[in-house]
């Protein structure tokens, strides 16, 4: 796993100054922190399901049968997500140019 | 007499007035014309009718009713908002065209029959490309000028588009009236050729597929403050147009789930942030063309509050993109990052923005797009339900994360600026306290939509199944960047399908055009070898070296002579 403050670094590194004043983010603890949290509400999101397939206090009103699996929310945000990303990166392969393509 | 003018005609007027104010003075007015326009929309109930003979045909230039009445509060809003943001510019022609582009944008939607349509939707066109065309002002020097240039150019490629989709109109509007049809601008139907050409032009402004890369093209080559204006009216005209003419058109459907699915592939990808909120505001689109589509009361109601929303959190996302680009001069994410530091209010108000769009539940787009697929699951459209659900999850991604991260936090940039100046924060905390406004309080909303609408958005599996199928993308976002597969922001062009009109077409016509060339100078040869050739043949008989130049004596002359005389009476005799 890779260092947690270097999460979306773009290539090119253009630091001009070092930082002035200690921010948020800044200090890695409190992004593992936020990862940490966002774990943490998965986990709690996916339990909700529990309730609905055990039938307690929870119902799903939906509206087709595939709904109605355990997490199926989630996982297809999940997968489709992934699936997202992926393919748009192998698209821009494809589809990139320099940016004075079109001035030329 | 005021109450005869159609709505939107002050904005149009007041507008023309800019360029002899300045100062205070200016600013004043530019916060007065949607003000009053508005009150002068109200003073309009619904049910007014205003007609006009013209020729032999009855135009109906003013029609107010539920349906219209949306897009005009939230077209005057609109025009509100954007106004306080653009208080800083100088500029006083944006400001006449902003204005123009306002007024234009109403007038249209209430127009009751297609010519009165017809002048608007030009209207739209001829006054928004002057705030592509406008300086860019937040830039220097060398940068500004060679933005200047792009901007000259993809201003015109605009007017071209837009031009042509109201020609495609009159065009249809005409072949209409010739077959008989009405001017009358109520449901249409895609029943014949002329309504599909009227279908086609609607089509184009709305951003179909094939027809879409306008918006990406001009949208983040206009001013900071230009963008903004030309983000609520354009597009959202066209979908009202599609939703008064061909609510319930079953190709809509198609069309629409389509839109909401191909542009985001293209939003993960591109680097300037300004462009990927074009094609977020694509995505978007197709959810409300997928409501006109299936024609339902609830369908619609969804379109229709969806505009309203998607109006105000697309404003609010430019506004802070914009404010970006006004301090820092870059909209690039390749270039920005850490700006959470300098510009907390501005962070904050995207935030806000990206939840919106992504329709986390709180926000305005939790209790309006969700009708739309309400509506599209209820006719049991299970693939276009998948895809719409695809595409909810996509935009988060896209809008929802992307923009706020790769703005203001991922790679510290090193940047420190200030703050967005104070109106424009005045203008996004507006903005943003209107979507968690109608987010929270619903009703609201509903109460000024077409339909009566007992929609209830907040029950305990809607907003569960939501969340899940957000914090989930959330999490796929975080797993692709610590695991290092989440693509870098570059500095890069990506084509898209205008490079059939930008690069191949122009390709194309100059090739063949060569090709002909040297055909036509291969044909221009052989002819000129062949009339020296027959000028040699004509020399070597009658040159000076020449048969038929030989002097010939008197005797051989006198023999020919006699041999032809005898030649004939021989001939003469025997015949």
């Amino acid at each position: 796993m890779s260092d947690p403050s270097e999460i979306g670094a773009p290539d090119e590194s253009i630091d001009q100054r070092p930082p002035d004043k200690r921010h948020v983010f800044d200090n890695p603890r409190n992004v593992k922190r936020v990862i940490y949290t966002l774990f943490t509400v998965c986990g709690l999101l996916l339990a909700v399901d529990l309730l609905d397939i055990t039938g307690v206090l929870y119902h799903k009103h939906i509206h087709f049968a595939f709904e109605r699996w355990f997490g199926f929310f989630a996982f297809f945000g999940f997968l489709l997500s992934v699936a997202l990303v992926l393919t748009a990166k192998e698209m821009r392969k494809l589809l990139k140019r320099d940016e004075d393509y079109y001035d030329r | 007499m005021i109450d005869s003018l159609p709505p939107g005609t002050l904005l149009i007027a007041g507008a023309l007035l800019f360029p002899v104010l300045r100062g205070r003075l200016r600013q004043a007015w530019l916060l007065l014309l949607p003000v009053a326009s508005f009150l002068h929309l109200l003073s309009l109930g619904e049910g007014t009718l205003r007609q006009l003979e013209l020729f032999d045909y009855t135009l109906t230039p003013v029609r107010v009713d539920s349906l219209s009445l949306v897009w005009g509060y939230i077209f005057h809003l609109a025009a509100l908002l954007s106004a306080i943001y653009a208080l800083h510019v100088k500029d006083r022609w944006q400001h006449t065209a902003a204005m123009a582009y306002a007024g234009s944008a109403v007038g249209g939607v209430f127009a009751g029959d297609l010519i009165t349509l017809f002048v608007y939707w030009e209207l739209t066109a001829v006054t928004s490309v002057f705030l592509i065309w406008a300086r860019p002002d937040h830039l220097k020097g060398r940068a500004l000028e060679q933005q200047a240039e792009r901007s000259f150019r993809a201003g015109m490629r605009y007017l071209l588009i837009q031009v042509g989709s109201g020609v495609i109109l009159l065009a249809g509007i005409a072949l209409r009236v010739r077959g008989g049809g009405s001017l009358e601008f109520s449901h249409l139907g895609l029943v014949d050729f002329a309504t599909g050409l009227i279908f086609v032009a609607f089509g184009i402004k709305a951003a179909f597929p094939l027809f879409h890369n306008w918006l990406q093209d001009a949208y983040p080559e206009a001013t900071v403050t230009g963008t903004v204006f030309l983000s609520a009216f354009t597009t959202k005209m066209a979908i009202y147009a599609l939703a008064r003419g061909f609510a319930g058109t079953e190709l809509l459907i198609y069309i629409g789930a389509l839109m909401t699915a191909f542009p985001i592939f293209f939003a993960v990808i591109v680097d300037d942030l300004r462009r990927v909120l074009a094609y977020s505001l694509n995505n978007q689109l197709g959810f409300m063309v997928v409501g006109v589509g299936l024609g339902t009361e609830l369908s619609l109601n969804g379109t229709a509050s969806h505009a309203f929303a998607h109006i105000l959190y697309k404003a609010l996302l430019f506004m802070s993109v914009g404010a970006v680009l006004h301090r820092t001069g870059t909209a690039r994410g390749s270039e920005l990052g850490g700006l959470y530091k300098s510009m907390p209010w501005t962070t904050g108000f995207c935030i806000v923005g990206a939840a919106s769009i992504s329709a986390f539940p709180l926000t305005s787009g939790f209790v309006t797009k969700s009708m739309v697929l309400s509506s599209a699951a209820g006719q049991h459209y299970v693939v276009v339900y998948l895809v719409l659900l695809f595409a909810s999850a996509g935009v988060f991604h896209h809008s929802g994360i992307k923009i706020p991260y790769f703005a203001f936090f991922a790679h510290d940039s090193g940047k420190r600026v200030k703050e967005a100046p104070p109106h424009m924060l005045i203008a996004m905390g507006t903005t943003a306290a209107l979507c968690l406004l109608i987010g929270l309080f619903p009703g609201v909303l509903y109460q000024i939509l077409p339909f009566a609408a007992d929609y209830h958005a907040y029950t305990a599996s809607h907003v569960v199944t939501q969340l899940q199928l957000l914090i989930f993308s959330a999490l796929a976002f975080t797993v692709l960047n610590l695991t290092g597969l989440y693509p870098p922001e570059r500095r890069s062009v990506v084509l898209d399908f205008d490079w059939s009109y930008r690069r191949a077409l122009p390709a194309l016509v100059g090739s063949v055009g060569r090709a002909g060339g040297r055909a036509w100078g291969g044909l221009l040869e052989a002819a000129a070898r062949g009339l020296d050739a027959a000028r040699r043949g004509i020399y070597r008989l009658h040159g000076p070296e020449g048969i038929f130049a030989r002097t010939w004596t008197t005797g051989s002359i006198a023999l020919s002579a006699a041999l032809m005389l005898g030649g004939y009476l021989l001939f003469y005799f025997f015949y």
